[in-house]
Order: structure tokens, then C-alpha cells, then sequence
């Protein structure tokens, strides 16, 4: 959403890499770019408008606003209505829909709703709250995982009993396999989040890479690094190589921040979850090892379950898949809109038919 | 040790306690408490001749107070802000700021505002009246006088410690045809100065950045360098104050209003550089931050020199710099122009502001 501003040396850059892809490219290319990041910095540069037509950049489930699961909504939803409770999330959670409500509504019929940059802004918030139960949503990729078990682990050792987490962290490379198995699937090669990476590593997009034969290429966020990103994939796809490459070096290694990932471990465990218009993917979500039971908050509210419902309207599940465009959905920017989402990609900032809705090229 | 009797003469009831430190619900019964506030705090920093008279209306006449044969203008406007007071300012420069730069936008003169405080019970009259000072400076710089006020006081926990609500009054000349609607295809679209600085002020205000900056609020009245814009180019069409919404909304609205497509320049936007890195750190978009004393003045193209020249005369328009053009009649909508050369559509934000994840 926002912008570093890129110097003119980028911008220069760019159009050098950008006239490189149109040179060497010969046959239509799928490309995922899984992060709802990057799919928000392509829609805010008009990278899509500047590419051989041959390329069709697909957008991936890589916003963890959009995929959480409408039954972790709801229990969002419920706990946050709670009276004793203060319920803290990053901030574009607050306007995805659930079932009927969203955390809004909680907000403005009196539920505590506190948007926080950082799950320790939570444990802080807890003690100075002794007399009120403090959640903390824990959703995103695995980006945001290492500072909530580092809240939960400073949380221990500091006494803070009040505070707890609503897991809902959901892992990259689970998807990818879902994808690329899914019938249908059309992407040949992907751009890998480049600050997923700077946690976890590439080394385990290498498996992938070799088993389903498509390049994947860690890429970063500002327009030149994700031109070079395309680059790359072109080039192994031209080429017929399918490797991992990293086009992110200066914040990537192929193995990845040990410290973030022992913390990890030593917090979480992977567990199945369900993705929003996706359905239930094996081993692909986090939740807490039994010995940090007592800071989920599942385990902490007693939470009732609803039969849960998305707009038929909604196309959203496609779109998250890479089936489908935003533009392809007959809701599109008529009934749904960002100030009146039917599905959580309409969302956030980095949902895809949000960046579609915000930026789409002019015709 | 002896005893001691109490003395049995003179009266023997305690005082009751003054409450001039906190405001007590008391103070909106419209007894004594509320003259007592009115004069020993209201007055002393707001009071002038028309305001002390004391009635429940003013009088203002044609001819000494409003010039003859002018079309009055009109404008009110609610201040709530959390915290009260910001880096660059407080509620009380936002109330009399705010007003006048919307009576200011249809090129008026803004002269006499009228002001109403919610006080919630328990607020400190130390605050109440480091705010009203505030205000005094402020419209003294906008040579405004507040001529009538009202006050009244919510339970404890009703509100939010201070509320004001000022409407303004001012004339303008009946051959001016300043407002929203009236954006021409081929008009040059400036902008006075650098944007998002308020809304990050505020931010930072209420603890959401998690880090200090310097970064202060742009709040400041735009009348004095409005006047001089309109007398060198009386011809200006729109001007309008990007205040919540930002930048971004605030040409929507006009692009709606004035049924025309604008196109601006992403490099040509002035954004501090401590601003950008504190959007970039908190996932917000500079282009719909608040500002509270920015103007967007659409010109004819001919007339942006002239124009740039009066506003870059005046304090708060040292930055100005032209950002776009209005390019085509439409149904209305604003198109930005990427630094790869790439153009796409901007929208009105859609609801609150919400910081995004990563």
C-alpha cells in the first residue's frame, strides 16, 4: 500500500529487466506470485501493464487475511464479544467478514477490538490489564510466527497468565502443493515471498522445484526485484530448467534465520488446517505444542459452533487458487467492493481483488 | 493531656470545595458553576465585545460586521481527536483550523465562528484552558472572533474528556464561483505542501508507531494565503482542503463533483521523507493520511505560475507544486501515474485506515 520511493537508478533498472523479458520470451508463461504482498506491489506499479502478453502474472493465496478459515472468524468473533476480554489483532483483519459480522461490529457493540503492530504490544497490554483476558489473533504466513511465540515464550516467562493466542498461522510450501496438484493448475513457475524466506530458508522449496518440474524464484517486493523475479523464471522456463533460485540475496539464505526458526519449534507444531475457499490442507498450519496449551485460546474460551456459510456470489476460493481473476467474478466491484466485502480477498490490502479493485489498469 | 471541646460559635458547615481544577457535572447545571466557568475560563481566553454581551444570539449587522451586497458563507464542523493534544498542535488549533478552512474553500472570508464544547465530567480545567488558549492563537492568525459558545458537560465515561464543535461564518465576493464543481478539462492541479504529516502526528500521538519522530501535524488556518492566491488568479476553480481521506479521496470527490478524470504524478507529490518511512513501517498509504492545512487549488493552466508564486509567498505554501491535470471529462475518477510510467486508477478510501499485516 505504501511506498518506499524508488529512485530513478530502480526505475531504470526495471525498464532494462522489463525489456529483457519481452527479448526472451517465447511461449505464454504462467507466473504465481504467492505473496499478497507482492501481488499488491505488481497492481501498485503496473508491472502487469508492461509485460509481453505471453506472461500472465497469477495471483496466489498468499494473504494470510483471506485465508483464514471462516470457523477461526467466528471464534475470533466470539471472543472478542466476550466481556472480560480484550481481543488484539493486526489491523485488516478487523474488516473481513465472517458469518454475519465482523470485527467491527464486535468493536461498535461494545466488544474491546485493539489494532496492535505486534503481538508483544499484547503482552503489554495484558499486564497492564490484569483483570481482563488479552487474545492475541495470530494470523499470517510465516512471517509473523517467530514474534507471537516469541510473545508467548516472553509472555511465560514473565507471568502474563491473562494473555493468549487464537492460532491461526498457515505455512507456504503445504500450498504450493496444494496448487500445483490441484486439477487444473496452470502455473508453471513461482515467485517465492522473499521475507518468508528470510525466515524460513528456500531450502525447502527444493523438493517442490524437483517433484512437480517448476522453477520457483525467491523474490522481494519493490518493483525492480520483482521484474527480476519474473526475469528469472522466464529464463529457467525458456530454458526448460526447473531450480530454485534466489533473486533476493541480499536478505535471503538458503537456510534461512536459525534463531526465528528454533523459536518456532519450540512454540508450534504443524498441525492440518482449513484455508478459506480453499478447504483443508494437510500440515499446513501451525498451533501450539501441548506444552503451550494454556496460551491457546481455544483451549481458554469456551466457544460454540455455528453452521457457517460463504456468499454463493463469492468466487473467492478460485481466485485464491489462481483458477480465476477478481475480474472474472460477476460480484466484482459491484456488489462486492472493499467497503462492502463478500469475500475476504476484497479485504485486505493484499488480497487480490482488493489490489485488483484499487489498482486495475485503466481500460 | 486536657480536653479539648469544639467551639460551639460561628458557622460550622465545611466549604464546599470550589471544583475550579476539574470539570464537575456542575458545571453544565446553567447556574453559577456554568457563569463562573463561562467567565473565568471562556471569556478570559475567548471574550471580545460581541461574545461578552452575554446573549443567547449574536447580532452581527451588515455594515460594520459584514460588508454589503456579499453572499454569506456557512460552514460547521465536529472535532473529536484522540489524543487532545498532538505534536504541532491540539483540539482546540483543529476546531478553529478546521472551520475556518472550510469557509475558506468557496475562496470566502471567514470572520465570526460560533463554538460548542461537550466536556466530559472529570476533565481537567488546566487542559480545558491550555485548549482554549490554543484556539486564541488560532484565530487571532485567522483574524476570526468566536461570538457565540456553548458548553455543556456529560457524565463521566459519556465522552471522551472534550468535544468541540465550531461553525463559521464568512462572505464572499458574488462573482466568485470557487467550489468542487468546477474543475475544467485542461486546469493545472497544485497542491500547497508535503501530505500525510497529521495523520502520523496523531499516530504517534496516540502510541501506534512504536518508535519517536519528529514528525508534527500541518494543522494551521489557510485563509490568509487563500486571499492571496485568489487575488492573483481569481479565476481558481476548485480549492479544497485534504483533510480525512486524504489527498487521494479528496480529488475523487472533486473528479466526482466536477464529472472530469484528474490525473496526477506520483513523483511530482510531495511527501516528507520521515513521513514515507513511517507509512512504509506501519503499512499505511500517504495518499489518504489527514491533513489539516493543505490545499488543492485547481487553475487554469495558464494561470499554475501565477498561482505557485502566491502560495509559494505565503508560509504554508513554500512547498506548493503542481501534481496532475484534470484530462478529460467523465463520470469522474483520478488516475495516477506510476514512476514506471504505468497509470491505474485511485479510489476513495474505503472505511477506516487499517494497517496491513506485512
Amino acid at each position: 500500500m505504501s511506498k518506499t520511493s524508488i529512485n530513478p537508478e530502480s526505475i531504470r533498472h526495471t525498464k532494462t529487466i522489463i525489456q529483457e523479458i519481452r527479448r526472451i520470451t517465447t511461449k505464454p508463461w504462467n507466473i504465481m506470485e504467492i505473496c499478497g504482498g507482492q501481488t499488491h506491489a505488481i497492481m501498485e506499479y503496473g508491472l502487469d501493464q508492461l509485460l509481453p502478453e505471453e506472461i500472465t502474472l497469477i495471483h496466489g493465496p498468499g494473504c494470510p487475511v483471506c485465508v483464514t478459515s471462516l470457523e477461526i472468524i467466528e471464534q475470533a468473533l466470539q471472543i472478542a464479544s466476550l466481556s472480560n476480554v480484550i481481543f488484539t489483532s493486526f489491523g485488516d483483519m478487523l474488516r473481513v467478514p465472517g458469518n454475519k459480522q465482523d470485527l467491527f461490529s464486535i468493536r461498535a457493540q461494545g466488544g474491546d477490538v485493539r489494532v496492535v503492530y505486534s503481538p508483544m504490544d499484547s503482552v503489554k497490554i495484558a499486564q497492564q490489564n490484569q483483570d481482563k483476558q488479552v487474545v492475541f489473533f495470530g494470523v499470517g504466513f510465516e512471517t509473523t510466527v517467530p514474534s507471537i511465540a516469541a510473545s508467548i515464550l516472553h509472555a511465560e516467562k514473565n507471568g502474563v497468565r491473562n494473555f493468549s493466542v487464537l492460532p491461526a498461522n498457515v505455512l507456504v510450501p503445504p500450498a504450493m502443493h496444494a496448487i500445483l496438484q490441484s486439477p487444473g493448475n496452470r502455473v508453471n513457475a513461482f515467485l517465492a515471498a522473499g521475507h518468508v524466506c528470510a525466515i524460513m530458508g528456500y531450502q525447502e522449496y527444493e523438493p517442490i522445484a524437483a517433484r512437480y518440474q517448476t522453477p520457483i524464484v525467491v523474490s522481494g517486493f519493490d518493483p525492480f526485484d520483482l521484474a527480476l523475479g519474473i526475469l528469472m523464471c522466464v529464463r529457467q522456463l525458456e530454458s526448460g530448467h526447473a531450480k530454485v533460485e534466489n533473486g533476493y540475496p541480499r536478505y535471503v539464505t538458503r537456510k534461512g534465520n536459525k534463531a526465528a526458526q528454533a523459536m518456532i519449534e519450540k512454540v508450534f507444531e504443524v498441525v492440518d488446517r482449513q484455508w478459506r475457499g480453499i478447504g483443508l490442507i494437510p500440515s499446513s498450519g501451525l498451533g501450539m505444542r501441548p506444552e503451550y496449551k494454556g496460551f491457546d485460546a481455544t483451549e481458554r474460551f469456551d466457544i460454540e459452533f455455528h453452521e457457517l456459510s460463504e456468499s454463493p456470489l463469492c468466487i473467492a476460493g478460485s481466485v485464491l487458487r489462481g483458477v480465476a481473476k477478481p475480474i472474472d467474478c460477476p460480484a466484482f466491484g459491484k456488489v462486492c467492493t472493499p467497503s462492502h466485502p463478500l469475500g475476504a480477498p476484497m479485504v485486505s490490502g493484499e488480497g487480490a481483488c482488493a489490489a485488483y479493485y484499487r489498482y486495475h489498469k485503466v481500460n | 493531656m486536657s480536653e479539648q471541646y469544639p467551639s460551639l460559635e460561628g458557622p460550622q458547615c465545611p466549604m464546599p470545595l470550589s471544583h475550579d481544577e476539574q470539570i464537575v457535572i456542575g458545571h453544565g447545571s446553567g447556574g453559577v458553576k456554568t457563569h463562573e466557568l463561562i467567565k473565568n475560563v471562556f471569556q478570559k481566553h475567548l471574550g471580545n465585545a460581541i461574545l461578552n454581551l452575554g446573549n443567547d444570539a449574536a447580532l452581527l449587522q451588515f455594515g460594520p460586521e459584514i460588508p454589503d451586497g456579499k453572499n454569506l458563507v456557512v460552514s460547521t464542523d465536529a472535532h473529536i481527536v484522540s489524543p487532545l493534544f498532538f505534536n504541532g498542535g491540539d483540539i482546540g488549533r483543529l476546531s478553529i483550523c478546521g472551520t475556518v478552512n472550510d469557509v475558506s474553500m468557496l475562496g470566502a472570508i471567514p470572520k465570526f465562528l460560533t463554538a460548542t464544547f461537550i466536556l466530559e465530567e472529570g476533565f481537567s480545567i488546566n487542559s480545558l484552558e491550555k485548549i482554549l488558549l490554543s484556539m486564541k492563537t488560532a484565530a487571532d492568525e485567522a483574524d476570526v472572533k468566536i461570538v457565540a459558545a456553548d458548553t455543556k458537560v456529560t457524565e463521566k465515561g459519556k465522552s471522551d474528556g472534550l468535544f468541540i464543535s465550531t461553525s463559521g461564518i464568512g462572505w464572499v465576493d458574488s462573482d466568485l464561483t470557487i467550489n468542487g464543481a468546477s474543475a475544467k478539462v485542461g486546469d493545472a492541479v497544485l497542491l500547497s505542501g508535503p501530505i500525510g504529516n497529521h495523520g502520523i502526528a496523531v499516530a504517534e500521538a496516540r502510541g501506534n508507531l512504536g518508535f519517536q519522530s519528529q514528525i508534527r501535524s500541518d494543522v494551521a488556518p489557510l485563509n490568509g494565503m487563500i486571499a492571496e492566491l485568489i487575488k492573483a488568479v481569481p479565476e481558481t476553480h476548485v480549492l479544497r482542503d485534504p483533510t480525512r481521506g486524504g489527498l487521494a479521496t479528496t480529488l475523487v470527490e472533486i473528479a466526482k463533483q466536477s464529472q472530469v478524470t484528474i490525473k496526477i504524478v506520483e513523483e511530482l507529490i510531495p511527501i516528507d521523507q520521515d513521513v514515507r518511512s513511517a507509512c512504509d513501517l506501519l503499512g499505511l498509504d500517504p495518499l489518504y493520511m489527514a491533513n489539516e492545512g493543505k490545499l488543492i487549488a485547481i487553475v487554469p493552466a495558464e494561470d499554475a505560475p501565477d498561482a505557485l508564486k502566491a502560495l509559494h509567498a505565503h508560509k504554508y505554501g513554500r512547498e506548493a507544486v503542481q501534481i496532475g491535470v484534470v484530462v478529460e471529462e467523465s463520470s469522474g475518477q483520478l488516475l495516477f501515474k506510476t514512476p514506471l510510467g504505468t497509470t491505474r486508477r485511485l479510489d476513495m478510501l474505503a472505511g477506516e485506515m487499517l494497517p496491513r499485516i506485512c
